[in-house]
């Protein structure tokens, strides 16, 4: 069971028999008043969407889910494709499934992927990715202010900020929770 | 997220946060206030329904220093400020943090009205240091401070914003939910909006108005739909005040909290505190105001996940 203050974005929890991801979330008290959580929540199976506002003796079921580890192949149109590397089953999902998640997608990456009884539903990446990056303004010598950051882009075409010491070709670890810069990767 | 990195890059924000801090002092100081420090770990505190304790080998982190500022008002202290870092069990989000500072400060003879008043002199005192002018740029929105600022009882809020009265929102336990969702997203966009006159039964420490005495003289105040702080016409009365911790700790333990010891010491000034304003102002979100940031984790040094 989970309880409201248990809520975060990318909970999966289970209203009415159908399994709800948290899209966005929001813990909300106005002046003296009691705690509320604001949720904005995704039906995974219909992706149909709603807001709710939770009050903190609300308590969930988590979404009855199956997770299996498999590896992503390739993209063919709206479909990404992942591979159990067991009995090389095959599963495909929408854009709008994997979501953030295809900024983060490299060949061979492995994966959870969740399944609601036999139907695919989403996928979880590694909590940290390490990639390339492509596409780097020059490091201006004498731009040593600590906190200077600048724009970047990666190999799988995905933009973030990043210190400006940052070069063209090095490796950077992102988390893919968050989507933002975490370390640079010494190889 | 690197943490060197991180913390470099809010030092811009940092700075303008001591700046307002130093400037805000110099106001108190100059209208003859006194600083005070008052002990941050307490063996009790005023019991209210919904705010959560720290605790601390069997005393409490105070979640405010509202019972020991005014046992120095009780004491004849008559103008008094302090910046108290607070702890809140369980509050944590884009503009909540465990361990956050209000700015507390109490003014004996005025009521809260004439707090109002001050609260407007403050804000633009600290605009004038901070932006060289009036107007101040929060989220895409330009709020300008020039006198007067919008008031608005919280009855006539609901009848201009939400679907229901404030009556029908009591009655039905939807009050804050409307607050929320309704209310506050509307309130401090084209000046600071002062929101007043709270229902009697929201106003742990607030005096009933005397012309309508189903609310009290309580306001707070909004800009760019962020609450920013809470302030009364403090209640005087003893037996009344006594009569109110008892509810709300009938409140707490019907939420399965545990009540609260008495607040004796506090009880036992009381009748000698004199007519008073106090307001309860959140340094951080006011930082966020004048660093333009969404989220207070933008104006503190460390959030606890860094620790």
């Amino acid at each position: 069971m989970y309880s409201a203050s248990d809520l975060r974005k990318n909970l999966k929890i289970q209203i009415e028999g159908d399994p709800y991801v948290v899209t966005d979330f929001q813990f909300v008290k106005p002046g003296k008043g009691q705690a509320l959580y604001r949720c904005k929540l995704k039906n995974m199976v219909t992706g149909s969407q709603f807001e709710r506002t939770f009050r903190s003796v609300d308590s969930f079921e988590p979404a009855n889910l199956q997770e299996k580890h498999m590896q992503y192949l390739y993209k063919e149109g709206d479909q990404y494709c992942f591979m159990d590397t067991e009995n090389y089953e095959q599963v495909y999902l929408t854009s709008d499934q994997v979501g953030d998640a295809s900024n983060f997608l490299i060949d061979n990456i492995e994966a959870e992927i969740l399944f609601f009884g036999s139907d695919a539903l989403g996928v979880t990446l590694p909590n940290f990715v390490d990639l390339t990056v492509t596409q780097a303004d020059p490091w201006v010598k004498g731009d040593t202010a600590a906190g200077n950051s600048k724009p970047i882009t990666v190999e799988t075409g995905y933009t973030l900020n990043v210190p400006s010491f940052i070069e063209e070709g090095e490796k950077i670890r992102i988390d893919t929770r968050t989507g933002e810069y975490s370390t640079r990767v010494k190889e | 997220m690197d943490e060197r990195w991180l913390l470099a890059r809010r030092k811009d924000n940092l700075q303008t946060r001591a700046t307002m801090i130093q400037a805000i002092r110099q106001f108190f100081i100059s209208r003859d206030y006194l600083e005070v420090e008052t002990p941050i770990r307490v063996p009790t505190q005023a019991p209210e329904a919904h705010i959560d304790p720290l605790t601390s080998e069997g005393w409490f982190l105070h979640t405010s220093p509202e019972l020991c500022m005014k046992r120095l008002l009780a004491a004849g202290y008559s103008r008094i400020f302090q910046f108290a870092r607070c702890f809140r069990a369980g509050e944590r989000g884009n503009l909540h943090i465990n361990e956050f500072t209000l700015l507390e400060w109490y003014h004996t003879g005025i009521d809260y009205k004439e707090m109002m008043e001050e609260c407007e002199d403050l804000l633009i005192h600290l605009a004038e240091l901070l932006c060289y002018g009036k107007i101040i740029h929060y989220q895409g929105k330009d709020i300008a401070l020039e006198r007067p600022w919008e008031r608005i009882s919280v009855r006539d809020a609901f009848e201009r914003y939400s679907p229901l009265t404030m009556e029908e929102a009591l009655e039905q336990e939807r009050f804050d939910e409307i607050m929320v969702s309704h209310i506050e997203p509307r309130l401090g966009f084209d000046t600071p909006t002062f929101l007043y006159d709270y229902p009697a039964s929201l106003a742990a420490l607030a005096r009933l108005k005397k012309e309508d005495p189903t609310v009290a003289e309580r306001f707070e105040i909004y800009m760019g739909g962020l609450e920013l702080a809470n302030a009364f016409s403090e209640l005087t009365d003893v037996d009344e005040q006594r009569a109110r911790f008892d509810r709300e700790q009938e409140h707490r333990k019907k939420m399965g909290k545990l009540p609260y010891p008495e607040p004796d010491k506090f009880l036992a000034a009381l009748p000698h505190m004199p007519e008073a304003s106090g307001i309860a102002l959140g340094v951080d979100r006011l930082a966020m105001i004048f660093t333009d940031s969404s989220t207070i984790d933008d104006v503190v040094t460390f959030t606890p996940e860094m620790l």
